[in-house]
Formats: C-alpha cells, structure tokens, sequence
C-alpha cells in the first residue's frame, strides 16, 4: 500500500462528457464519480452509499447506465458520459426533467439525477415501457423519501411525452 | 503480466464485485489489470450444440441475447442478477472467477454441463465448472491464469429449468437460490439437476433431492421428498438476511416452484420468472 507521501502517478485520459471533449491527469485510483464531481465540477451526479447500492451516482457511458462510484475514471478512457447537467438542451429542460418536475417525481432530490438517467435508459430502448419494464428499470435506484409512486408516474408521463422523439 | 506484478496483483472484468469489496478494505490489491479493453472477450455463440460466452460478456449482454435465451435458466439469472446498472458492467467471467457463495452464475450452470476455459502463461486447459469452483470466492485458477470463456452444452428439447433467487432488493445479494434443470420424458422426469446457492461456501448440488425426482412422475409426493431432502442438503448461516431456519424453509419453497416451472418448460410451455423481492 502506497505512503501518504508518496506520490501517485497519473494517468492522462479523454472522454467525452455532456457532448464536451475533456483531457484529464487523473490517478488510476480515482473513481469516475470523483473525477465528475470534484474535477469537472459536475455535482449534479450524488454520492449516496458508495457501496454499488443505491443509484444516486447513475451516468450513461456510452448510453448505458452505470454506477459511476464503481468504475474508475481511467476506464472511461475514450468513453462518451451523460450527467444530469447534460440532459436539458439551449436551457429547455429534458421531458424526462420536466415529466418528474410535473408529476412531483421527487421530494429530497438526493436520487433524481440517478433516477432520470436510469429512465433515459429505458425510453432510449423501449419507447412503450409497460409497468414492469419501469418497475425493473429503476430497481437499482433507492428513493430514501420512498416517493416511489410518483416517479413511476413521471417516467410513464416522460414516456407519453417522448413519443416520436 | 500477472506474472510480472506478483501475488497481490488482481484482474478487473466488470467491477461490480470487486471495486465494492476494495472500498469495504476487504480487498487489497497492489496492482489491478483492467481487462475491460481487450477486443474479442465479448461474445456469445452457438458451436455444435454448445453456447460459448467471453469472459467479458456482461450480463445484460446475455439478458438481450436471443442466442442465450434459447437456455431459459441462462436467461433467467442474467435477467435477474442485481440492477440493469450492475448488469451493463458485470461479466459472467468475472461473476464465475469471484466465486462468491451468493454469486449467481456458479449456481445456474451447474445444473448444466459447463465447462470453463482457462488461459495463463503456461497456455490453455478447460475446467469443468464443478471443478473450478473449489470454495468461497476460491477457484481453479492459478495466479497467472485469467477465465477466457465459459462453454454450456445447451439441453435436449424434452429439458426444462429455471432459476429463482429469493432477495430483499435488486441491488443485494440473494438470501437464497435455486436453479432446476429437468429433462422429462413424457410425465416422467429422466434427469435432474438441481443446485442451491447461498446456503453453503459454494453452490451445492442437492444430489438426494435429485434423486427424489429421477425416474418419478413429479407428483406432490415426489416434489415434497425434493424439497425435503434440499432442506437437509443446505447449510445455511444466519446472518443480516435471516435464520438458518427461515433460509431453509426458503429453499424447500424455491425448489418447488422452479422445478413446477422446469417442468412447465420442458413442455415447451413459455413461462416467463424473475427474481422473488421479499
């Protein structure tokens, strides 16, 4: 195990996030969510459990889903990310942000940047989802307000919403 | 390179195991091999009657696969394995190498004749998968060697499986398994393999309760005598996801369940399962 002291090596990556081509030092230790939040500044993207539970770190890469606190930033090398802050488009917010805005999808906030890339997932693959598509869609991200009912409704009405986009 | 780095060097297939047990202290390793970007470790084939799937295919990858899906209990468990998160980085590789006694792969393909094929400086040999898991998260693989793909012989048409995992959310482990596999002759069942993971330090073939249903109608009679005897082939810990007593009971009630499904598919019938949430 490496001395406080002693210094990492690190290593230069590129990746594409919200459509902005980066180029990083970062050190090989260093999760992808870390380097969003703390070297990009993206802090939309929530730490919940840091135990690959919750869904609060959720990121497209490459336009699948993932846990960004359990995949190391240099393993997104190449790689292409989508953050909550790259969802609304010339300040219009996604339908995905404005369906859980309108059905009242959240109370605390702490799992809706998770929970609306999860949904952006799912409506990406499955234009029609029905109720036990959704219900599996977000199994892998935990509400602790357990707003669960209402956020089902948001992703049915982003669903309606994105017909034909 | 494995070679190279020495014994606290560690591979990294899709992360969803290790990367947490790394956090948690469990692990420690001084170097990680990252085998996410080597080419051609991803695929899934049909070859003579068997499916070969890369080590670095991901469970989702086989959720979506029509090739995997012509092996229902395949599909069941990469359906089924945590969240579609953990399923878009996890690998079947690197579920199997990790060995973990909750892990689910080990306990679907077992029922199955499975083979895994190992590749390390001393080149290739292939392992049979009861081999290849010796003991919790200990395996065959020698310290210079990596899974490079894992061969199942896809059951006769008259064959039907299902696996059921007994959890309290999708993200955890499950508190119990079961993964069936019957090949029925008529009402008759001619073969049977039956596997329960979660309740052991690796999956456990529950040989009796195989036994109860070879060469048996699968009346309620037969079925109680499997469940009994899986009941007694467990050997569940207590722990945070309950009593020995109440994982055993669960396993008597998969059991059943996944073998009235196996039976239902062996007909050809189109069942579709998934995972139990408590």
């Amino acid at each position: 195990m490496p001395e406080a002291s002693q210094t990492i090596e690190k290593v230069t990556i590129q990746l594409t996030v919200n459509g902005k081509p980066h180029s990083v030092n970062v050190e090989p230790r260093t999760l992808l969510v870390e380097l969003l939040r703390e070297t990009l500044d993206l802090t939309g993207t929530h730490v919940g459990c840091d135990t690959t539970y919750c869904g609060a770190c959720t990121v497209l890469l490459n336009g699948a889903a993932v846990k960004s606190c359990t995949m190391f930033a240099v393993q997104a090398d190449g790689a292409e990310v989508l953050t909550v802050e790259g969802l609304e488009k010339d300040g219009q917010l996604h339908p995905i942000q404005k369906a859980f805005g309108d059905c009242f999808g959240l109370q605390c906030g702490y799992c809706t940047p998770g929970l609306m890339l999860s949904t952006l997932q799912l409506l990406s693959r499955n234009k029609q989802p029905g109720d036990k598509e959704i219900r599996k869609a977000i199994a892998g991200n935990t509400c602790r307000c357990t707003g669960y009912q209402n956020i089902f409704k948001a992703i049915q009405s982003a669903a309606e919403n994105m017909k034909g986009v | 390179m494995l070679a190279q780095l020495g014994d606290d060097a560690k591979l990294l297939a899709g992360g969803q195991s290790l990367i947490p047990l790394m956090k948690l202290r469990f692990a420690n390793p001084t170097h990680l091999v990252d085998l996410n970007f080597i080419p051609g470790t991803s695929f899934i084939k049909e070859v003579n009657g068997a499916l070969h799937f890369g080590a670095m295919t991901r469970h989702a990858e086989i959720e979506a696969s029509s090739v995997a899906a012509e092996i229902p209990i395949v599909h069941d468990c990469a359906a089924g394995i945590a969240d579609v998160q953990v399923r878009n980085r996890g690998t079947i590789g690197g579920s199997l190498a990790e060995a973990d006694p909750s892990g689910d792969w080990a306990a679907v393909l077992m029922t199955l004749p499975t083979e895994i094929r190992c590749l390390g400086t001393n080149g290739e040999r292939t392992v049979r998968l009861a081999d290849f898991i010796k003991d919790a998260y200990t395996t065959a693989l020698e310290h210079d060697e990596l899974v490079q793909e894992v061969v199942v012989r896809v059951p006769p048409k008259n064959s039907g499986g299902a696996y059921l995992s007994f959890k309290r959310s999708a993200p955890v482990y499950p508190t119990v398994s079961a993964a069936v596999q019957l090949t029925m002759d008529g009402d008759v069942c001619k073969d049977a393999a039956i596997v329960l993971g979660c309740v052991g330090l690796t999956a456990i073939k529950a040989t009796e309760s195989e036994a109860a249903l070879r060469g048996q109608a699968i009346t309620e009679k037969a079925l109680s005598a499997a469940m009994e005897a899986a009941r007694a082939a467990a050997d569940p810990q207590p722990d945070m996801r309950g009593s020995a007593e109440y994982k055993r009971t669960l396993v008597g009630a998969l059991v059943r369940r996944a073998t009235e499904i196996a039976v239902r598919r062996a007909r050809g019938e189109h069942v579709e399962v998934s995972h139990i949430y408590a």
